[in-house]
This record gives C-alpha cells, sequence and structure tokens, in this order.
C-alpha cells in the first residue's frame, strides 16, 4: 500500500474532491472520452490502453454500450486559469446508458455533484440522453454541455451548440468543444470540471452513510459493491450494515478503482469506492442501499431506494430439454450479479420445462438471453415478451397475469396494464409518421416541442405492451433511423384487453397466448395462424389452426392432411437405404413438440416466435 | 439399384460371413447386375454406364466370365438348396447378348441348381428387344420379362429421356408372349413433369391393353445429382407434386383393378398369385440371395453386403480373386425388426399383429381408426389411403 498523502484515499481533503458523470447516447463517443480522460490523467500508460478500457463485458465492448456502471478515480492538476496548479481527485462514475436501467442511472447520479453532458456534433441530442439530461437536473447537478467529435467533417457545432444552450439554458458558448478521438478540448475540460463542478459536503464526524451505486459479481472475490461516501467514514477493518435489511457483514477490503482496483485504509466524506464483504450475491448488496457502520449505524438511510421490479416478463425454454438443468445453472449464476432477474420454473405443454422470467425491460431480457447463449453455451426459445396484468373478476377477486396462458377464465370485470411515459425526439419531417405510429400503439400525446428549427420532442403516454411490439423497429423505419426514443414507467390504465388463445387441431397452444387489445385480437389471430399454416408440416389428418377469444374463434386457417408418404420403389439394393432413411425420419419425430395428436417442428415454433417483432425497443442508435 | 452406397463394416478378402451365419430357408434367390446403357436417362442414378464411360478391363464382352468368377466365390460361402428365383436387373440386361445372359444363368445352375419351377426374369427395355432375341431368351431358360414402358406418352418420355416410341413397349409385350413368356411386367412412372391426367390414363389403358399380367407403377422419384434434379433446380421443370402423385396413384389402383388386376405391394399389381414376381415377394419377407456384379446387394440369414460399385473396380477384385463386396452389416433384432414391418407392412398379405409390441398395437389400433390400416385375421393391413402413407404408418408404429 502507498504512503498515505494528501491525495490518499480517506485522507483526501472533500474540498478537493470532484465526483461527476457523462450523460450521453449510445455511440456518442462516451468510452472513447474516458479513455483518453484515463491517459491524461495518467493513471493509464499508452502501452496498457486498450479501446473501451472501462467497459468489462464483452456484450458491452461488442455492442458499443454500458451495462454496468464503475467508477475510476483520477488525480489532476489543474493545467490553466485562475485554479492552474490546483491539485483535483476526480470520480468519474460512468452510467449505464440505457432505458431499462433508469434506475440504476438515478443512483449513480445521486452520487454526483456534476454531469457531463456529452453530445455528437454531427447528430444533436437522443431522446435518452435528453431524459438523462432531465435525471441529472433533477438531482441538481451541476450540467457542463460538451459537443464530441468535433473532428468529424459532418460535424455542426454551432447549430448543436445553440440546440444545449436552449436545453440547458446557458448560452452557446457555453458549450465546450472536444475530440476524444484526438484528444483535443480534452484537458480544458478537465479543468472545468474542476471549476464548475461543486466539491463535496457531508458531515464528517456524523456516523457513516455510503450510497451503494453499483454492486457486481466476481468469481474470485465475490461481490464487488461500489459506494459513495456521503457522511463519516469507513474504515478497512469495519463491520458495516446493510440498512434497508440490517444484513451485518465482515468488510474484506475496501479501495478506489484507478483504474484497477487499489486497496485503501479508508473512504471519508464524498470518497467513491469499492467494499468486498465475501457476500456472493448481489441481492445481499443493492443498489441504492445505504451502507453504514455496525457499532455506530446511522439513524436514517439515504433516501431513494428501491426493490427492482421487472416490466417484462417471457419464458426461456431450452431446445433441446436435457439442458433444462444447465439453464436453471446458468441463471442461478446471471442472478448473483443482476439483482432485477427474477424467475420461476414453468411448464408449457408446447415448449416444455422452462422458465418465465422478469426484466426490467427489453434491452435487459435480449442481454439475459445472449449471455445464457453465449456464456453457457445453451440453445433457446422465448415467447413473445409479454407485461404484466392486473385483472380484477366480477367476484372482486384479483389477479396479476405474468403468463397470458394463466389468464383468468371466468367474469373479468376490469383489466389493467402497465403505460409508460415515452419521449421521441425527431427531425420536424417525420413527425406525422412517429404521431402516427404512436397512436396504432394506443398512445396519447401529452405534448409537443421544438428542441431547435427541425427538432421535435414528442410526449406520449403508451401501453408498454405496445411498446414491446416491435415498436422500435417501426419507428426507425419510419423515421429512416432518425428517431430515438426514451421511457418510464407511468402506473397503469384500464383497458380493453382480451386473450387471445391459438388452437392446433382444438388444443390450446399455450406459447401463442397473448393478451392484446380487442380492436387488435383479430389482426394478431390471422396473423399467427397464417405464419402456423405455413410452418407446421402436412399431418396425416387435415389440421385446423384456430384463434379464438373464449369460445368464440375469429380467425380460421387448415393445413391439409397429407396425402402421400411412402417411397415408390424398395427392392433388395433398396431395404438398408431405407432403413437408415426411417430411423433418421424416427428421430427427427422425437425432436418433434406433440400438441395432442400434431407434430409441430421445433422450428416452428422458433420461428413463429421470433418475429419481426423482435424485442428491439430502445436499444439506441446501434442500428 | 441406388447410386449411393451405404456405410457399412469391412468385408474380409475371402467375403466369408461372420461366424454362425446361416441362411434363413425362407428361399433363395439370385440377383445379377449387369451395369450397362445404351445411353443414361436423365432421371436414373442407377449403377449404370453407357459404353462411352467404361474403360478397358469392365467391357460388355468380359462381363460374363467376371460374373462366373464372382459366383465362384459365392459357391465357396454359401450352399442353399436350390435357387428359386433369378433377377437380372440393370442397367440394362438385354444390351448383353442373349448368349450371355444364358451363360450366367447356366452357371447359376450348375453352381446351386434352379428349381425346376424357378423364376428366371430380366429386364429390359423395350426398344432393346426383338422377336428373335426374346426366342432366344425365352430358350436359354428365362421365364418372366419386365420391360421398362414408363409411359404411353410421348412428351413425358421426352422429359424421362426414354429412347423408345410410345409403342414400342406394347410391341415387344406383345412380343414376349409370342416368344413363349407367360409373366410379362410392365413398369410405368407417374407424376413426371408435364405429364397430364389424359397421359396417365392412356398409359395405364395401354398397359392393360397389352395383355401382360403385372404392373409396376412408381412415382418419379428425383434422385441427386441426376440431369433431372438439375434441370428442376434451375427451374426448367417444376418439382413433382405428391397430391398429383397420389391422385396418379388412386388412378393407377382405379384401372388395375378395373382391369383384373390386384396389388400385392404398394407399387406393384397382378393379375393373379402365381403372376406376382416371386424375386421381389423374396426381398420383402426377408428371403436370402446373392447379389452378382458391380453395386450388387445381398442378404444371407442376416448379414446385408453390397459390392464395390465401379465395373472395373469390381473386375479387378475379382481378378485378384477377392470379395468384390465393398461393405456389409449384421443386422441386431432390432434391424430385423425395423426391416420386418418395414417391408411387410408393404405387402396386400400385411404384418401379423404378433409382431408389434404393445405400443405399436396401440398406435396400430389409432391407423385403423383414421382408415390407414384394417385388421384382417390377426394381420394388419394397408387401406388404399394407408397404402399412400404407409411410411408414416410404419414410423407410426415402430417404437
Amino acid at each position: 500500500m502507498p504512503p498515505v498523502t494528501a491525495n490518499s484515499p480517506g485522507a483526501t481533503d472533500p474540498g478537493r474532491i470532484r465526483n461527476f458523470c457523462i450523460i450521453a447516447h449510445i455511440d456518442h463517443g462516451k468510452s472513447t472520452l474516458a479513455d483518453r480522460m484515463l491517459q491524461l490523467t495518467g493513471v493509464v500508460d499508452a502501452r496498457q490502453m486498450r479501446a473501451q478500457y472501462l467497459d468489462r463485458m464483452d456484450i458491452e465492448r461488442e455492442r458499443g454500450i454500458t451495462i454496468k456502471s464503475q467508477a475510476v478515480r483520477m488525480p489532476w492538476t489543474v493545467r490553466e486559469g485562475d485554479q492552474v496548479g490546483d491539485q483535483a481527485v476526480l470520480n468519474m462514475i460512468d452510467t449505464p446508458g440505457h432505458v431499462d436501467f433508469t434506475y440504476e442511472v438515478s443512483r449513480s447520479l445521486a452520487a454526483c455533484e456534476g454531469a457531463v453532458l456529452l453530445v455528437d456534433a454531427a447528430q444533436g441530442i437522443e431522446a435518452q440522453t435528453l431524459a438523462n439530461l432531465y435525471l441529472a437536473l433533477e438531482n441538481d447537478l451541476h450540467v457542463i454541455p460538451v459537443l464530441n467529435k468535433i473532428d468529424l467533417p459532418a460535424a455542426q457545432p454551432e447549430k448543436y451548440a445553440e440546440e444545449l444552450a436552449h436545453l440547458i439554458g446557458c448560452q452557446p458558448e457555453d458549450c465546450l468543444r472536444v475530440s476524444g478521438k484526438t484528444g483535443e478540448g480534452v484537458p480544458h475540460l478537465l479543468d472545468e470540471i474542476v471549476r464548475q463542478f461543486q466539491p463535496p459536503t457531508g458531515d464528517a464526524d456524523a456516523p457513516a452513510r455510503a450510497m451503494i451505486f453499483d454492486s457486481v459479481y466476481d468469481v474470485y472475490r465475490g461481490v464487488v459493491t461500489y459506494v459513495r461516501v456521503i457522511d463519516g467514514r469507513i474504515e478497512a477493518r469495519d463491520r458495516i450494515k446493510m440498512m434497508s435489511t440490517g444484513a451485518v457483514h465482515e468488510l474484506l477490503e475496501l479501495g478506489v478503482i484507478s483504474p484497477e482496483m487499489e486497496k485503501a485504509q479508508a473512504l471519508g466524506v464524498g470518497e467513491v469506492g469499492y467494499l468486498i464483504t465475501g457476500v456472493k450475491d448481489v441481492r445481499q448488496s443493492r443498489v441504492g442501499d445505504t451502507v453504514t457502520i455496525n457499532i455506530r449505524p446511522a439513524k436514517e438511510a439515504l433516501g431513494g431506494y428501491k426493490d427492482p421490479k421487472p416490466m417484462v416478463y417471457s419464458g426461456l425454454y431450452p431446445i433441446d430439454g436435457s439442458d433444462y438443468p444447465g439453464l436453471r445453472d446458468a441463471l442461478d449464476k446471471l442472478k448473483l450479479n443482476d439483482a432485477a432477474l427474477g424467475y420461476e420454473p414453468e411448464t408449457s405443454a408446447a415448449l416444455g420445462f422452462g422458465f418465465r422470467c422478469g426484466f426490467l425491460g427489453l434491452l435487459h431480457l435480449e442481454i439475459i438471453q445472449e449471455r445464457l447463449e453465449r456464456e453457457f453455451g445453451l440453445d433457446l426459445i422465448s415467447t413473445a415478451p409479454n407485461v404484466v396484468y392486473r385483472v380484477i373478476m366480477e367476484d372482486g377477486a384479483e389477479h396479476t397475469v405474468t403468463n397470458p396462458s394463466e389468464y383468468p377464465t371466468g367474469k373479468v370485470a376490469e383489466v389493467y396494464e402497465p403505460v409508460v411515459r415515452a419521449t421521441v425526439l425527431t427531425p420536424n419531417d417525420f413527425v406525422g409518421a412517429v404521431m402516427e405510429l404512436c397512436q396504432g400503439r394506443r398512445g396519447t400525446l401529452l405534448g409537443m416541442d421544438y428542441l431547435s428549427a427541425d427538432r421535435v420532442e414528442l410526449r406520449y403516454t403508451l401501453p408498454l405492451a405496445e411498446i414491446i411490439y416491435d415498436f422500435f423497429d417501426q419507428l426507425k423505419s419510419r423515421t429512416k433511423g432518425y428517431a430515438s426514443l426514451d421511457y418510464e414507467p407511468s402506473g397503469e390504465q384500464k383497458a380493453d384487453l382480451v386473450k387471445v388463445d391459438i388452437l392446433l387441431h382444438g388444443e390450446a397452444v399455450d406459447a401463442f397466448s397473448a393478451i392484446v387489445h380487442k380492436d387488435k385480437a383479430y389482426n394478431y389471430g390471422v396473423t399467427i395462424a397464417a405464419k402456423l399454416r405455413n410452418l407446421i408440416p402436412r399431418q396425416q389428418f387435415e389440421v385446423p389452426i384456430q384463434a379464438a377469444i373464449g369460445n368464440r374463434v375469429i380467425a380460421r386457417e387448415t393445413i391439409r392432411a397429407i396425402r402421400k408418404d411412402v417411397l415408390a420403389k424398395c427392392y433388395g439394393g433398396d431395404i438398408t437405404r431405407k432403413r437408415k432413411l426411417l430411423e433418421k425420419q424416427k428421430e427427427g419425430k422425437k425432436r418433434m413438440k406433440m400438441v395432442g395428436r400434431v407434430e409441430v417442428p421445433q422450428e416452428a415454433f422458433i420461428a413463429a416466435l421470433s418475429t419481426s417483432d423482435s424485442p428491439d425497443a430502445g436499444k439506441g442508435g446501434k442500428k | 439399384m441406388p447410386g449411393q452406397l451405404p456405410d457399412g463394416d469391412a468385408v474380409p478378402a475371402d467375403g466369408a460371413l461372420p461366424d454362425g451365419t446361416a441362411l434363413t430357408g425362407r428361399g433363395f434367390g439370385v440377383y445379377v447386375h449387369v451395369p450397362f446403357c445404351a445411353s443414361r436417362c436423365g432421371y436414373c442414378d442407377f449403377n449404370t454406364y453407357t459404353a462411352a464411360e467404361l474403360g478397358g478391363g469392365a467391357s460388355r464382352d468380359q462381363y460374363a466370365d467376371t460374373v462366373l468368377a464372382e459366383l465362384a466365390l459365392a459357391r465357396r460361402i454359401v450352399n442353399p438348396p436350390r435357387v428359386d428365383t433369378v433377377f437380372f436387373g440393370g442397367g440394362t440386361p438385354t444390351l448383353l447378348d442373349p448368349d450371355d445372359l444364358g451363360r450366367i444363368l447356366e452357371a447359376i445352375d450348375r453352381t446351386w441348381g434352379l428349381a425346376g419351377d424357378a423364376e428366371v426374369t430380366t429386364e429390359a427395355n423395350p426398344e432393346s428387344v426383338t422377336p428373335e432375341s426374346l426366342r432366344r431368351l425365352r430358350k436359354a431358360g428365362f421365364t418372366r420379362i419386365s420391360l421398362g414402358m414408363q409411359s404411353a406418352a410421348l412428351g413425358v418420355l421426352a422429359v424421362l429421356d426414354r429412347k423408345h416410341t410410345p409403342g414400342r413397349a406394347r410391341a415387344a409385350a406383345r412380343e414376349a408372349r409370342e416368344a413363349g413368356f407367360d409373366h410379362v411386367n410392365l413398369d410405368l412412372i407417374y407424376g413426371t413433369p408435364g405429364e397430364s391426367v389424359d397421359d396417365f390414363a392412356a398409359s395405364l389403358a395401354a398397359a392393360v391393353g397389352a395383355g401382360v399380367d403385372h404392373v409396376s407403377a412408381y412415382a418419379l422419384i428425383v434422385e441427386d445429382g441426376t440431369r433431372l434434379a438439375t434441370r428442376m433446380r434451375r427451374g426448367e421443370l417444376p418439382y413433382p407434386s405428391d397430391d398429383v402423385a397420389a391422385d396418379r396413384y388412386l388412378a393407377a389402383e382405379a384401372a388395375l383393378g378395373a382391369a383384373g388386376f390386384s396389388w400385392y405391394e404398394v407399387s406393384n399389381w397382378a393379375t393373379s398369385e402365381a403372376a406376382r414376381c416371386r424375386h421381389n415377394l423374396l426381398y420383402w419377407t426377408g428371403g436370402d440371395w446373392w447379389g452378382l456384379g458391380p453395386g450388387a446387394h445381398s442378404h444371407v440369414g442376416g448379414v446385408r453386403w453390397w459390392n464395390v460399385k465401379h465395373p472395373s473396380a469390381y473386375a479387378s477384385r475379382l481378378a485378384d480373386g477377392h470379395s468384390p463386396g465393398h461393405a456389409r452389416e449384421v443386422l441386431t433384432a432390432t434391424d430385423r425388426h425395423v426391416e420386418d414391418v418395414m417391408l411387410r407392412l408393404r405387402l396386400s398379405s400385411g404384418l401379423p399383429l404378433s409382431a408389434l409390441d404393445a405400443a405399436g398395437r396401440e398406435a396400430a389400433a389409432h391407423a385403423v381408426k383414421d382408415g390407414l390400416l384394417e385388421e384382417r385375421d390377426d394381420r394388419l393391413v394397408l387401406t388404399l389411403r394407408g397404402r399412400l402413407l404407409a411410411d408414416a404408418v410404419v414410423r407410426d408404429l415402430l417404437p
């Protein structure tokens, strides 16, 4: 451990500390700017440098998105201006850049005093950035607007400086201009971070209170908890207490990230660092919770803690039934690192044994699915994602439905569905197209503002169910890729919803049941029935495919019976070949899923479920 | 005989069968493969060669002697009490001189002894026989002839690359009867692209009118690697439709039934029990046979083997005194059961219920309910609709 200096963790004057985050849209260059900062502050030398240094997971680096946040401590000596020569300690707290993780974003923001609003000078602000900007302003963060990628030929810094100034209420010349790629303007930005952002304030003598803004499971070290100390001090040998649960843990290690883990003796007011206690599950160390010291606990937790609540559900089934235990183990492992992931065993007559999983949103679902397939080598079928419905029966009984096939039978009085407040930013040429889309998805316009002469912000209330159904793809295709979307949960609404069942030869196929708006039921039924007719091979008997609401059939297709399934010739020399062919066909038959007496190939389920309505909403600008 | 040989275990150089292999006692046949054709037909993937495709050493002139060499080897390996059936297939066996065919038949008789009532068949193309050659074949001991008529429609014959004219098959059948053949078969192919309902009706009428006692009718199978498959892939010809094939099959059953033929195997009809092809029945009822010639398959007591495919390789193996066997498989009890169900169910004599396990009998009951099988005297027999779905029924009956 290095000798304690004025800049050592636990001994740093809060007045020197600046805690900040960078708010940016997905490909606006946040990681590249962070890389440049790491180099300029000397915490990573050129030899160690690799692109997107802080993004640890493969999926993050490949998709260019940050799922898990991090916090890096960087020393910085002001180079210019009235504070030249001042030594500062900068904590850069990375925020997840996605709509599904709004709560995590809000906790990261709560750990900062300032935010760098980073906008691509060739593209302007996007909906998610705007949403996070509003979050930052709600958290009373000071915002430094920065235009990035000024080296690009297509950059229009003047235009977008106007836009940012309009949004934040500053002057266009207050917008800094940098290039994360070339490093131009970055030292000045670091100087401005020291000059403009407030140092943290807190009561050094009060009982310790630190806010957890991230919690990551590491195979070797157990859960690593990232905290920002608000009051008091946490020492390396303390026993800490989680205020939401009262659980007490022995502290095995604490330290800071710079940019690898560095052990320290203590963390004081305003400092940002990590704690390791040996717990194995991030659920025991939840984002937003308050950490205090067991022997001298704080009386009140810091505000803002929420339990993560799944918004979107989907059934995950192994394509090969024998992979079921493997899927369970994989989910158990992912859960260690993901407090928001929930799952329960589920049996589908059509798909076999699987799990009904709850997710924060569609990206979350997609990430989990991709990790299960990539890291655990599983082949999965997932059912169409659905939201949570609250169904009230005429007798007053209330059901929470997370799986359409469990929709109650009997007399339903009212159904409630979750709604979101959505923000769409679009060039004004496409306003009509966006409005048409939102209205078609049962949206209610809340308001519309011009951010600049040619960019419009549209605010809608939309049923969440309508957003998880290919909304984002539609939005992108109708606006030539220019529009961006953000949304946040906004309660529930009563809606005229019905459950549509799909019957194959008279038997309902649970995997295809869906809860849809009454006006869309027919369309759903016709579409899926037609799709199945093309996907299911002809059987020895005629197979009707019906879409039904209760007992009322709303659409019907027929798979005609197969009329010939016999090899014409079978001479002496054909016998071995024919037997082998038969054995192969028998194997193929075993892989069929039986729905009643109908043999349905796995591929038909996969193809019917993986519609063009892929869970794509809010994936961001990477297309 | 298909062009692609299956995989299997190695055959020893002397061709010896595994210890303990014994003849089944269900009859013994000899198949003689003649791998020559005047030209190759676009739909054919059989093991056959035109003169241009074969170099020296495997020529048509020396072919009979090469077959006799294999027969000499066979004699050391199996010793059946008599030969019940002989079948010359190809290729076009009648491209060999009737004397060559007669010489091979005589050698078979010398080797194992032909039964007094032995059935001796040769395949022939209508254009490759004459009244004279037919008389010589009859004299050499052939009792049955199978003519590749395929169709009576000129357009269909053209798509199939068949060289004969529509009337020739009928004339050849008449000539065969005049030459003293009691049993004459005509082969028909249906479902060829471009074939109309009327084309096939005319083919059936022509076959029935030719006065033969046996008709085989096969749905066109498009085999990979054939010229026909290439033309379909390129979109020059449409793929055959199963629904059309089903309609044609029903038409065949109706026309042949009306003319006094009854089915005894899904693709074979005969006017009497005596007119049925005993050699093919031997295949379908698990009998033993030795297949002579390149690519020929044999079966003795649960061992199936097949010869090297190319006539030159075949000839050189025998010249070295080695078995021409390419590979073989020893059937397990399960294999035998599968084959038994698969083959017997295709016959009008059907499958004994006792051949099935409990699950198989339950599946059979379902098939009876669905109108695909009938139960007659503790035997399961395909219905007309069931004959068209025979493979599906077989899959259901097997575990």
